[in-house]
């Protein structure tokens, strides 16, 4: 194949993976988009296969990761999907740094000149230190999705500084790197190794709730790995592909600050709920709250009109979504008006509710955004939390609070309000619940999949 | 003139001119999505196969093309992980809408 015509089949690719984007825009265009994306990759990797001599090594390579990866997607649990993504985000970032290494190994294979020009050394650089920050971020993101390592953000003193040095040193080595007239392997291989350290680091100190955030980030990340890599081989399909996952991570990273309403800053330096969380709590009294069973929960919503079921990350670390489609079924023949509420960052990665609830079947026009149901609540008989929180927190409406200003979902407009949770215990943000202790507010303590189980008998 | 532009500038022209398009495709993303945009991004990422495939590519085997073996391998379990989970996915959106409009 000629450069032109590998150039032109590179355009193809490119303007599939446009189109899959572009399917996301509603879930029936969604499936051709992703189709879309499949041929992009079919066509980029078939072009890339005239390019190279070693077809039995490429294609071997490639099946042992196909089986690997089909094995992967058809066995994990929807309710996986967060750790999955992480894992997924640490393989590109792996094989950019291997890519990145083998192209100051031996430049000409890329089509490179054999001495590296300046140019190229500063691609270099970014698409390992990206890649290297991806792969070690994303392999502590899963750790902390998976459960393998405690959520608990991990702060100690000086945190920030032994970041900042390590970033200026690292900058050190990759100007050393890049001002040596030959291949400079200590200079590079020093970076590389500065930058999965510091990938380590900057994803220790945040914590479990604030996943949604890193985890798009980390794919941002990726994109970046890709596209930094398209710069050193001067291929602008990978430039473009790169870009458009790169501005999709950092589009998601925004909307999740925004319902957060923190910086993004704020989140990536991490710790939060880590210092000044109880003072609101903390004002001597002993506050009461009533608690009730499922049984009677079940005959409150059995007598309801509508019912608004609110799902959080503890829907998903019970596996509730199957109990909880049956107990909506069931309220919905009695005629009752179930609807499900979404706070933008329920769960650990964005739109994980919305998955977890089409796995169980339930209708997408049942499920709502917060700004399509909030004005709903005050005309709402009963609200049902599911294993959710700070989304809740009224406090977010108290000037002083570390959570006000966040957008939450109304539930304590709502005429009853019945909470599912395992203790009294504080949610992410360390703060104390008002709803809970509201007179209207009902506590059923219990993992999320038993009680609704409950519920569904009792109706 | 054209052949006067360094070929950085050219990318970096691209690479703008992309991350607009990227910005505009995705703002259009339905928030129910943002699941699926996830695995379906990332999938896209593994286009560093690419890059792989040449590092794995030259005839006279050395190290470098093992660690590009390495590299092809790592992002193949992405393609096919990525984009297989994500129509797994898209599916269950699919199930619903019949059900839904019916």
């Amino acid at each position: 194949m000629s450069a032109n015509m590998v150039a032109l089949a590179y355009l193809v690719a490119s303007v599939f993976f446009i189109l899959a984007l572009k399917g996301l825009s509603s879930p029936e265009s969604a499936r051709r988009g992703n189709v879309f994306g499949m041929l992009g990759m079919l066509i980029a990797v078939a072009t890339t296969m005239t390019l190279t001599e070693n077809w039995l090594l490429i294609i071997g390579c490639i099946a042992i990761g196909a089986v690997i990866g089909t094995i992967i997607a058809k066995r994990v649990q929807m309710t996986a999907m967060p750790e999955l993504v992480a894992f997924m985000h640490s393989l590109v970032g792996l094989a950019a740094v291997f890519i990145a290494i083998a192209a100051v190994n031996n430049p000409v294979s890329f089509g490179l000149p054999a001495v590296l020009p300046a140019g190229s050394k500063l691609e270099l650089f970014l698409g390992t230190f990206i890649g290297a920050m991806t792969w070690s971020g994303s392999v502590i993101a899963f750790l902390k999705l998976s459960g393998r390592m405690s959520g608990t953000p991990v702060v100690f003193t000086g945190q920030h500084l032994l970041n900042l040095l390590l970033a200026i040193v690292m900058i050190g080595f990759g100007l050393w790197f890049f001002f040596s007239d030959t291949t400079n392997w200590t200079a590079f291989i020093a970076m590389t190794a500065i930058a999965f350290l510091l990938g380590f680091l900057i994803i220790i100190p945040i914590g479990g709730a604030d996943m949604p955030v890193v985890i798009s980030m980390l794919n941002s990340y990726s994109g970046w790995a890709a596209a930094g890599i398209g710069f050193s081989l001067g291929n602008p399909m990978l430039i473009i592909a790169g870009s458009l996952v790169g501005s999709s991570g950092a589009i998601l990273s925004y909307i999740m600050c925004k319902a957060m309403n923190r910086p993004f800053l704020s989140v990536i330096l991490g710790g939060f709920g880590s210092d000044g969380g109880a003072s609101i709590a903390d004002d001597g009294t002993q506050k009461t709250y009533r608690s009730g069973s499922a049984e009677d929960a079940a005959f409150l919503m059995g007598n309801a009109d509508s019912v608004v079921i609110i799902p959080g990350y503890g829907l998903a670390v019970a596996r509730a979504q199957h109990a909880v489609k049956e107990l909506a079924e069931m309220l919905h023949e009695k005629g009752v008006n179930v609807r499900f509420a979404i706070h933008p960052v329920a769960g650990r990665m964005p739109g994980h509710m919305n998955v977890l609830l089409a796995e169980a079947e339930i209708p997408y026009e049942q499920v709502l955004e917060m700004e399509e149901i909030n004005s709903d609540f005050s005309n709402t008989d009963v609200v049902l939390v599911l294993g959710a929180n700070d989304v809740v927190n009224p406090a977010a409406n108290v000037p002083g609070s570390p959570i006000y200003g966040m957008p939450i979902l109304e539930a304590h407009k709502a005429r009853t309000v019945m909470v599912v949770k395992r203790s009294m215990g504080v949610g992410y943000a360390g703060l104390d619940n008002d709803l809970f202790y509201m007179d209207k507010t009902m506590m059923i303590f219990g993992d999320a999949k038993k009680v609704v189980e409950h519920m569904v008998k009792a109706i | 003139m054209i052949g006067d532009i360094d070929p950085l500038i050219i990318n970096l022209t691209i690479f703008v001119l992309a991350i607009f398009v990227g910005y505009h495709v995705v703002w259009n993303v339905t928030p129910a999505l943002h699941t699926p945009l996830m695995s379906v991004t990332n999938a896209i990422s593994s286009i560093i196969i690419v890059g792989a495939m040449l590092a794995a590519g030259p005839a006279d085997t050395d190290w470098g093309v093992w660690l590009g073996a390495v590299a092809v391998t790592l992002a193949a379990v992405n393609v096919f992980g990525g984009f297989l989970v994500s129509q797994r996915m898209l599916e269950m959106f699919k199930k619903k809408d019949k059900k839904g409009s019916a």
